[in-house]
């Protein structure tokens, strides 16, 4: 099994298990149960690209370069892209979660060289206040208003 | 009085919107500030594209204000700045390159073709460097001061309006307080 799923080559991303059932969705009945099994071989910690020592570490790996933005290509994470830079970014995170470096700590080394752009999910500070409180505070703000008006439709009948 | 008070404020909040909208127009997205500026260089010892015994290390550029150019062969938009870089080299600004991903041969054939305006080029063949400086695309071109200090970083082709604009003020800033 391990084998027949990377020689397919869809063992690089786990996601990819989904496509492949939506791909096989038609066939007959009796491969259901063969491509049900394959289903979770491939969702399954299996990492040809990047070997990993344990499923820890390869949950880590793949979360992180999810969480991560390809500064080439802007809109996609660096497990998604095929630029250079991704490749090479993508190195540097393997290594590091190969020498068993915390998310924290793979973060900041990329943080340090490239800013806090890199992060999909922006970090509460001075800057991004508005950023993760201005939804609260514009529906505070609508809610307010909403309010007021019903209030004083209210109170003119 | 107190109603047309409150009504006034969907307008405000739609002003707001059209300001910060505006604005989101005529940013580019491309443009990231660089987070290495008022930082000291990575500790780098890289070969040299002329293939000498001497390695290119921060310490090569030391005691002078001077511009790290990052560049490849393969880069199509350094070809486009490479006249200008020739005219400062010629002006006697000290330029210092990294070329980025390439190899000898087609960095000595590249510089063969379009002209070498560096004093020396550290060849960055895996593009660490580069990931330590928060090299994103070539060409970059980081401004240095004299003990080895990122003072300021143009992501993109160099121009003269560029150098005017951005660089000039700066390095005559450094060169004054020595």
């Amino acid at each position: 099994m391990n084998n027949l799923s990377e020689r397919v080559g869809w063992a690089v991303r786990p996601n990819n298990g989904l496509r492949c059932t939506m791909l096989l969705g038609r066939t007959a009945q009796p491969t259901k149960l063969f491509i049900f099994l394959l289903l979770f071989q491939i969702t399954g910690h299996t990492n040809a690209l990047y070997p990993l020592d344990t499923p820890k570490q390869d949950a880590q790996f793949t979360h992180l370069l999810r969480e991560l933005r390809c500064l080439v290509c802007q809109n996609q994470d660096l497990a998604d892209s095929n630029a250079g830079l991704a490749k090479d970014l993508r190195d540097e995170v393997y290594h590091l979660v190969k020498e068993g470096k915390s998310d924290d700590e793979v973060v900041h080394y990329l943080t340090a060289r490239y800013g806090d752009f890199i992060l999909f999910k922006p970090p509460v500070k001075a800057v991004t206040a508005l950023l993760w409180f201005g939804p609260a505070l514009f529906m505070l703000l609508g809610i307010l208003i909403f309010w007021r008006t019903c209030f004083k439709r209210n109170s003119d009948e | 009085m107190k109603a047309v008070y409150w009504r006034i404020i969907p307008l405000f909040l739609f002003a707001m919107l059209v300001v910060f909208f505006w604005r989101g127009l005529s940013l580019d997205p491309q443009r990231l500030p660089s987070v290495k500026l008022g930082k000291s260089l990575p500790v780098f010892e890289l070969p040299t594209v002329d293939d000498s015994t001497e390695k290119f290390t921060p310490n090569s550029m030391r005691g002078q204000v001077v511009l790290l150019n990052v560049w490849a062969s393969w880069c199509m938009a350094c070809t486009e700045e490479q006249v200008f870089l020739m005219e400062l080299a010629r002006q006697g600004v000290a330029i210092y390159g990294l070329n980025y991903k390439d190899t000898m041969d087609d960095a000595t054939h590249w510089l063969a073709e379009w002209g070498n305006p560096y004093t020396m080029i550290g060849s960055d063949l895996l593009g660490q460097v580069a990931i330590d400086l928060g090299v994103y695309g070539a060409p970059e071109t980081f401004l240095i001061d004299k003990s080895g200090v990122i003072q300021y970083r143009h992501a993109g082709i160099m121009t003269a309006e560029v150098w005017q604009k951005d660089f000039l003020p700066r390095i005559v800033e450094l060169e004054r307080v020595g």
